[in-house]
């Protein structure tokens, strides 16, 4: 069963007004799996989610999905009008959950104290954990998150790609992330994949950052991988800060 | 003389109890200008209707109908802005409506009354029109009230969970086409939007959930109705800027409130 993918994309193309967006795209999303995918602005990341969605329909090439693909989506941002009253865990109970179904997914993203709060109070980190609850709400087998750490500082968002490759374990699902800083991401991605148009490179974050094609568009910067020697809350103070300076895997200082 | 002021009175009780709830998601939704689109087209249509001499009642229904089945098409296209879209449509319909009204030779048309809504001029059989759509459209919107509120919300998540978001769409649409026909014997062409939104936009503030400010919405849009009659019965202004007048003199009293979450 784990060889069996969840979502197998090949040849696709997609142009929009006569550009070509999508260049004869083929990728394999494996159960269980955490694939991130970069690319400059503009290369087409978010039009390849939406037709992992189904949302699109590309102009050729086939998009085979699992019989039991259940996703759960993370878009972007949210975009409510002020004028909508709706609380945090009605906005939840849209996905067509329970109660306590929707206060469980609340709590697993450490936001219960904010079930009654009017969804658009929220900051952006937390309308970003809201958006996670209500994507993991559906025990997705996949979750595809599109930019998941927008308009979050930068410790939030190592909180948040942290919880998020935990939930990925805890649930068993494999995840499809848009992501601009691989180097954040890194550790916990077993497939990079490396998108302008068409994909430039793939495979493991190590070889990926080693292809020329890669260091073409993101440059020798992108190369170093940090890894945090501590880990932040969310509201930025050091929780595990035992001054123990630990290497990263391409680190080659001593 | 009991007769026509309870005619109205009912008429506008009718079109006010559907257009608190749909005021709402032209609200939510941000509509308003699609639902002036609409309403000039109904202008249009009544002139059709005189060119063309066909029962008016049909073709106040058909040209929005079909002017919104037209602004789905091109949304979805994405040609032109949405915005830019119904300013153009808006426009050119009303402008087609008066200049086609006025050119009718031997036919004296109450401009007025179709631009400000003519209320105390309803008969028994606008009555029946009035709530048998009335009640359509409430059935239809609380049958499709969740998935409403879903592709309010975010329509590409609603998709992701299996939400056919354009017909959902294309119904509200539709609904409030319906509406506007409806609606425009009491408040006219040009104030039918102000009776969707302002009583929506007080409501707001008195509530916490969508279904609250649905039917909050409907309540003071009703009140409004009663007072509107009550102003234009003892000073003889025109009944439809009456309700609105109302309408907005509720809206800024509610300004006083400080509003619930």
């Amino acid at each position: 069963m784990m060889n069996k993918p969840l979502i197998s994309l090949n040849g696709v193309n997609k142009a929009f007004q006569g550009q070509n967006v999508l260049q004869n795209i083929s990728l394999v999303v494996n159960p269980g799996e955490i694939t991130t995918l970069i690319g400059p602005n503009g290369a087409g990341k978010s039009t390849l989610v939406r037709i992992v969605l189904g949302l699109i329909e590309p102009d050729s090439g086939s998009v085979v999905s699992a019989q039991d693909l259940r996703i759960g989506y993370m878009p972007q941002k949210l975009n409510i009008d002020p004028t909508l009253p709706i609380s945090t865990c009605r906005f939840l109970q849209l996905a067509n959950m329970s109660h306590d179904a929707c206060h469980e997914a609340l709590a697993l993203v450490g936001i219960s104290h904010l079930a009654a709060t009017p969804i658009q109070k929220l900051s952006g980190g937390e309308v970003q954990r809201a958006l996670l609850a209500r994507a993991i709400l559906r025990k997705p087998n996949l979750l595809v998150l599109d930019e998941p750490v927008q308009g979050v500082d930068v410790n939030g968002q190592n909180a948040l790609y942290k919880m998020i490759s935990e939930l990925s374990k805890t649930l068993n699902c494999a995840v499809l992330m848009v992501s601009h800083d691989l180097h954040i991401v890194m550790s916990a991605t077993d497939q990079v994949i490396c998108l302008n148009h068409h994909i430039c490179c793939q495979g493991r974050p190590e070889q990926v950052t080693q292809d020329p094609a890669y260091l073409d568009i993101f440059g020798q910067t992108a190369i170093y991988a940090h890894n945090h020697d501590h880990n932040h809350s969310l509201h930025g103070e050091v929780l595990d800060a035992d001054g123990v300076h630990r290497h990263g895997e391409g680190c080659q200082h001593d | 003389m009991i007769d026509f002021l309870l005619y109205a009175l009912l008429a506008g009780l009718g079109v006010a109890l559907v257009a608190g709830p749909l005021g709402c998601f032209v609200v939510w939704r941000r509509m308003a200008y699609f639902g002036d689109t609409l309403a000039h087209s109904a202008l249009l249509g009544v002139s059709l209707g005189v060119l063309l001499d066909i029962n008016l009642s049909i073709t106040v229904t058909a040209v929005p109908l079909l002017m919104a089945l037209g602004l789905v098409y091109l949304e979805q296209r994405g040609i032109l802005s949405l915005d830019t879209l119904l300013g153009i449509l808006s426009h050119s319909a009303l402008a087609t409506g008066l200049v086609v009204i006025s050119l009718l030779p031997d036919v004296r048309i109450d401009l007025m009354s179709l631009l400000f809504g003519d209320l105390l001029s309803v008969t028994s059989n606008d009555l029946w029109v009035i709530y048998g759509v009335a009640t359509a459209v409430l059935l239809l919107l609380g049958l499709l009230w969740k998935q409403l509120i879903n592709i309010t919300v975010d329509p590409e998540l609603a998709a992701v969970e299996g939400t056919n978001v354009v017909l959902v769409r294309t119904a509200l649409m539709l609904v409030t086409a319906l509406v506007i026909a409806i609606a425009m014997k009491v408040v006219g062409v040009l104030l039918i939007t102000a009776l969707l939104i302002i009583p929506a936009a007080t409501a707001r503030r008195v509530s916490q959930t969508p279904e609250q400010m649905a039917v909050a919405a409907s309540v003071i849009a009703m009140v409004c109705v009663v007072m509107g009659l009550a102003v234009s019965w003892y000073t003889d202004a025109p009944a439809g800027p009456a309700v609105v007048l109302c309408a907005a003199l509720l809206f800024m009293l509610s300004l006083g409130f400080r509003q619930r979450n």
